[in-house]
């Protein structure tokens, strides 16, 4: 029988992601992983790795990598970029990461233009620390440091990433997408393959904003999280492209 | 060798830049700006890059990713920019790093005043961030060794792949004498000093797990961070070679003055000035604070050495502690201190020294 499709070469066969089960970072770092491939770029890329469950890979991806400080994700690939140009450069950040404590860093390098590239998974909670609240929890959507869910007069309002970064002038590409369905898994390949392109064509900063589930802090199996994607979090996180020019 | 007239913190990235430094990043802090302005005109001229970070805690992130490309980095600050630092310089020192980053120091603590202070002493050499690291730390007293300790921290950076600190302080860093620059290491010698490092620098390698960069800042198994915990200690103990210490009239001295970096040029002075009166002054100033010269404490003659003055700008007494550890309560230790920015004077320094010579039964 002919083999038609395999596991991405840029994970370690031997090696097992530390992810829980039904979580969408194994199925974006695979993407992540193919699209590496295919655009044949894998002996040069470094991955700058966030704080939180998005650092959970580091020990199983076959290409170079480092783990930055809570939030400065961007700031550590801008060193990266500035000083050696030829080498593909992105972040893979949660949202904690990217929106709460990098919140100066992100919005600073996407305002330089930046020519690198950010992989922003938002889930709406903090995942390895327990399901605490994120800038980016739905309002009313418990998490255990707003154990009576969020509420606009103590918390504020979730914040949109890619609409926030819309703002400025600098950014090439931004785009938000899910993979919730596998049509989404599909249209969220073809972004990172976008976001990943421009960079090497010098364009400058470009985002996906992947929106994610968590089934473990949400409390949910992981089907009902895809539900929950689709009845809660894509409304107030609408999919598509914000930003390509 | 070219000879000029240079202020101190120009002269930290002019040897910077002479080292082979082709990254800066730094954000404006008083009395330090001339350090990122003069990298801004610099830079461009020598095909490396300057950033303005949005804040310090940007700019040592970016200094930890230009770093762990190979490329020579560096970023400076002051005081109270130093402390936002510490986070980032305690991944270099975590992931093993090699960077350099100064500290125009001022006063302290909080955002103490703009003038210049030597309130960091502690901070430099015992605890730059979280996680108990350590690097060299040196302290210039003269644009001339801004210039030769800049150049040299490159090295010690390199060579241990570990951050090196040169903590200069707010005199020094803003003050101009004339200097001799060393020379400027060519392309072909930056690119090599790049090429050497390509082994674990995080620029992208072909598809082979063992060989790929993996610059860990930490370690979630146990047994692997203490053994780099363990690797870091035997680094540090390491130094004891790199000690350097210049001893000012020791042989035959009485009362030893304890001093580094402005107030040990001060104090200089004051031993001539002393001298010329018969009373018998001398100095031991550390020029590596870490690793400390405790050695040349420990070795003096007690017999003859009849007390020690430390003379710091910092209220309380900082680098006293490193001093009494030499000392071992052989002879006591007395103090002339000034802080808040305001300068030490040779005065000052005099009349100690002769309070003290007239407390033992001198003249």
């Amino acid at each position: 029988m002919e083999k038609i499709y395999s596991r991405t070469k840029t994970i370690q066969e031997d090696k097992v992601s530390g992810f829980c089960p039904g979580c969408f970072h194994s199925t974006i770092i695979k993407l992540i992983g193919e699209v590496l491939e295919e655009l044949n770029v894998v002996d040069k890329t470094a991955c700058v790795l966030g704080i939180g469950c998005c650092g959970l890979h580091m020990d199983y991806i076959a290409y170079d990598n480092t783990t930055a400080p809570h939030g400065r994700a961007t700031a550590v690939a801008t060193g990266m970029k500035r000083a050696n140009p030829e080498t593909l450069v992105f972040t893979y950040q949660g949202d904690g990461d990217f929106a709460a404590i990098g919140l100066g860093e992100s919005i600073s390098a996407a305002n330089r233009g930046e020519n690198i590239t950010v992989i922003f998974v938002n889930n709406g909670i903090y995942g390895m620390t327990g399901g605490q609240m994120a800038p980016t929890t739905l309002m009313g959507m418990k998490a255990s440091t707003a154990p009576k869910g969020r509420i606009a007069k103590e918390h504020g309002y979730p914040m949109h990433m890619c609409e926030i970064l819309n703002q400025l002038t600098a950014p090439a590409y931004l785009e938000r997408t899910s993979c919730n369905t596998v049509a989404n898994v599909i249209k969220t390949k073809k972004a990172i393959k976008k976001a990943f392109q421009n960079q090497l064509d010098g364009k400058g900063f470009s985002m996906v904003e992947i929106v994610s589930n968590c089934p473990t802090n949400w409390g949910v199996d992981p089907l009902a999280s895809l539900d929950f994607i689709e009845e809660k979090m894509l409304v107030e996180y609408p999919l598509g492209v914000i930003r390509d020019k | 060798m070219s000879r000029q007239f240079m202020k101190g913190c120009e002269a930290i990235a002019e040897a910077a830049v002479r080292a082979g430094c082709r990254f800066f990043a730094g954000y404006p802090i008083t009395p330090q700006n001339e350090v990122p302005e003069y990298f801004a005109r610099r830079m461009p001229e020598v095909g490396g890059a300057f950033v303005q970070g949005e804040s310090e805690v940007a700019s040592i992130n970016m200094v930890y990713g230009a770093a762990s490309t190979g490329t020579r980095s560096m970023t400076s600050s002051s005081s109270p920019g130093v402390a936002l630092k510490s986070e980032g310089i305690s991944y270099c020192a975590s992931a093993r790093i090699p960077m350099v980053y100064a500290n125009v120091s001022r006063g302290g603590p909080g955002v103490g005043s703009i003038q210049p202070a030597q309130m960091d002493y502690l901070q430099a050499t015992k605890a730059s961030g979280n996680g108990g690291f350590q690097m060299m730390v040196l302290a210039p007293a003269s644009v001339q060794e801004v210039v030769d300790l800049t150049y040299a921290a490159f090295d010690y950076a390199d060579r241990d792949r570990n951050p090196v600190c040169l903590l200069v302080d707010g005199v020094i860093g803003t003050m101009m004498e004339p200097i001799e620059l060393p020379d400027f290491k060519s392309d072909e010698e930056v690119d090599k000093m790049k090429e050497a490092k390509k082994s674990w620098a995080c620029v992208g390698h072909r598809l082979d797990y063992p060989n790929r960069s993996w610059i860990e800042p930490g370690h979630w198994k146990t047994s692997d961070m203490q053994k780099a915990n363990e690797d870091a200690a035997a680094l540090y103990k390491s130094w004891e070679k790199d000690v350097q210490v210049e001893e000012y009239f020791v042989d035959d001295a009485e009362i030893v003055i304890a001093a580094y970096g402005i107030s040990a040029r001060t104090s200089k002075t004051a031993i001539d000035i002393l001298r010329k009166e018969g009373i018998k002054a001398g100095m031991i100033r550390p020029i590596t604070l870490n690793p400390f010269p405790h050695k040349s404490f420990e070795n003096l003659d007690y017999s003859r050495v009849k007390a020690i003055l430390d003379v710091e700008m910092s209220i309380p007494a900082q680098f006293i502690n490193d001093v009494a550890v030499g000392v071992n309560n052989r002879c006591p230790i007395e103090t002339c201190l000034c802080s808040g920015g305001n300068l030490m004077k040779r005065s000052t320094i005099i009349e100690s020294v002769k309070k003290i010579n007239a407390e033992l039964g001198g003249k």
